[in-house]
């Protein structure tokens, strides 16, 4: 074996171990790694008050309610995964991407009502990018209703002309 | 002790003692082979020098052309309005960060199983851009955060494998240079940059492994882009300039460490040629 060669198989070897180290201690960790706990993780955890986590999922529909409390919105909703949903508080400033069905994670614990009360709320946003003409172009063709879901799959529409079907409707 | 693990032991142990052993002054370099020609400052001078205005032009106004088509002609986005632009540089120089860090691994392969001297080269003049590149993509994406999340930083998988594949740039620039002798250092910064390279699969799968705040992938090999094809065209170009623009950088850089190598060749034969005579 000359040293190139024994140089190389070390390299190698060395890199299997560590790899499969760190894939070890990474699917261990995994829910340490794990940002936040969608509704149907905390209905099964059931985390004590004193437990300080993050709740993320999407807002669920119709269940928003913004009040105002001391001279601070408060704003009530339930967020949901499909399966779950718990009732949120918040008391502060929304991000802007905020709004039913959009997906959101806030920090915060369960309070012994049942009601998750938030210190924070960020917006997450999903990674299809879609011009304003080529939104109205899809509601104008009745390809998209806002109110019954999300956008359709971008394979759908990410090489559509927005012109043509405003065109036609003219 | 079994008889394999034996073996083991001792491939690991002559593996230590290769690379810990101390390096002899010069180190004996056996020039020939095929991974050895570019080896050969001067070809490598003359070969780069033709290359360089060929990656060095293009580069700049790829960039150009990608950065000002995303700003100011492609199409705001649906629900994030003018904020998506950051992207057209966020994306590019993210993209730059991880295959910049793959550049680096490479070199460090060849720096430490062949023992090339360009490698060795190549690899301490990588991690500087690499991390410019990556210090970019984490500010540009810090801005958009604010924005649209709501939050400058979160320690999610994404942002946090960003910012160690950051600091391994970091511990590799100051690592290289940090020896007396530079070939402990190509060693040692070799080593490290190998161990760091398997941030690269978590960087990238860490948006589907774990739930995150950072969106998922936008781009992938298989599958429909999921970019509308006006904001798609600009984040191409820029990326093809980013790339172009890393690998102009690098390749001066790398041309001025040959030529440095060479001046220092040449003062010490001097001096040392002084000596006799005097």
């Amino acid at each position: 074996m000359t040293r190139k060669r024994r140089r190389l198989l070390l390299v190698l070897a060395c890199g299997a171990g560590l790899g499969s180290a760190v894939a070890l201690t990474l699917s261990a960790l995994s829910a340490d790694v794990t940002f936040f706990l969608l509704p149907a993780a905390v209905m099964a955890k059931d985390p004590p008050p004193s437990q300080i986590f993050r709740l993320g999922g999407l807002v669920q529909r119709g269940s928003v309610v913004k009040t105002e409390a001391g001279g601070r919105p408060l704003i009530r909703f339930a967020i949901t995964d499909g399966k779950a949903a718990v009732p949120v508080r918040f008391r502060g400033v929304l991000p802007d991407l905020f709004r039913e069905g959009q997906g959101i994670i806030a920090l915060g614990h369960l309070a012994p009502g049942g009601v998750f009360v938030a210190s924070e709320v960020l917006a997450k946003h999903d990674a299809n990018y879609m011009p304003p003409a080529v939104e109205a172009a899809l509601k104008k063709d009745g390809l998209w209703n806002p109110a019954a879901g999300p956008p359709p799959p971008p394979a759908t529409w990410d090489t559509m002309n927005p012109a043509k079907p405003a065109a036609k409707g003219s | 002790m079994p008889r394999r693990l034996q073996i083991v032991a001792v491939i690991l142990y002559e593996g230590f003692v290769e690379f810990t052993a101390p390096v002899a002054e010069p180190a004996p370099r056996r020039v020939g082979g095929r991974l050895h020609r570019f080896a050969n400052p001067g070809r490598f001078l003359r070969l780069s020098g033709r290359v360089l205005p060929w990656l060095a032009w293009p580069g700049a106004i790829l960039t150009a052309a990608g950065l000002v088509w995303g700003f100011a002609f492609s199409p705001p986005d649906w629900q994030q309005g003018e904020t998506v632009r950051i992207l057209y540089v966020h994306v590019p120089a993210a993209w730059m960060a991880s295959a910049g860090y793959a550049g680096l691994a490479v070199a460090s392969l060849f720096s430490l199983v062949w023992r090339h001297p360009l490698a060795d080269l190549a690899a301490a003049e990588i991690s500087p851009v690499g991390a410019g590149f990556t210090a970019l993509c984490l500010v540009s994406g810090s801005l958009w955060g604010a924005p649209e999340w709501g939050t400058w930083w979160v320690w999610d998988a994404r942002l946090t494998s960003v910012l160690v594949l950051f600091f391994l740039y970091l511990g590799h620039v100051v690592l290289v240079r940090a020896f007396d002798n530079p070939e402990r250092g190509y060693r040692a910064g070799a080593i490290l940059a190998l161990i760091g390279a398997v941030d690269l699969p978590i960087i990238h799968y860490s948006v589907q492994w774990w739930n995150t705040l950072h969106q998922g992938n936008s781009i992938s090999l298989i599958g429909p882009s999921r970019l509308y094809i006006t904001m798609l065209w600009p984040l191409l170009i820029a990326s093809l300039g980013f790339t172009l623009v890393f690998a102009a950088i690098v390749t001066a850089r790398l041309r001025a460490a040959v030529m440095e190598r060479r001046i220092r060749a040449l003062l010490q034969s001097r001096a040392e040629a002084a000596e006799v005579v005097a």
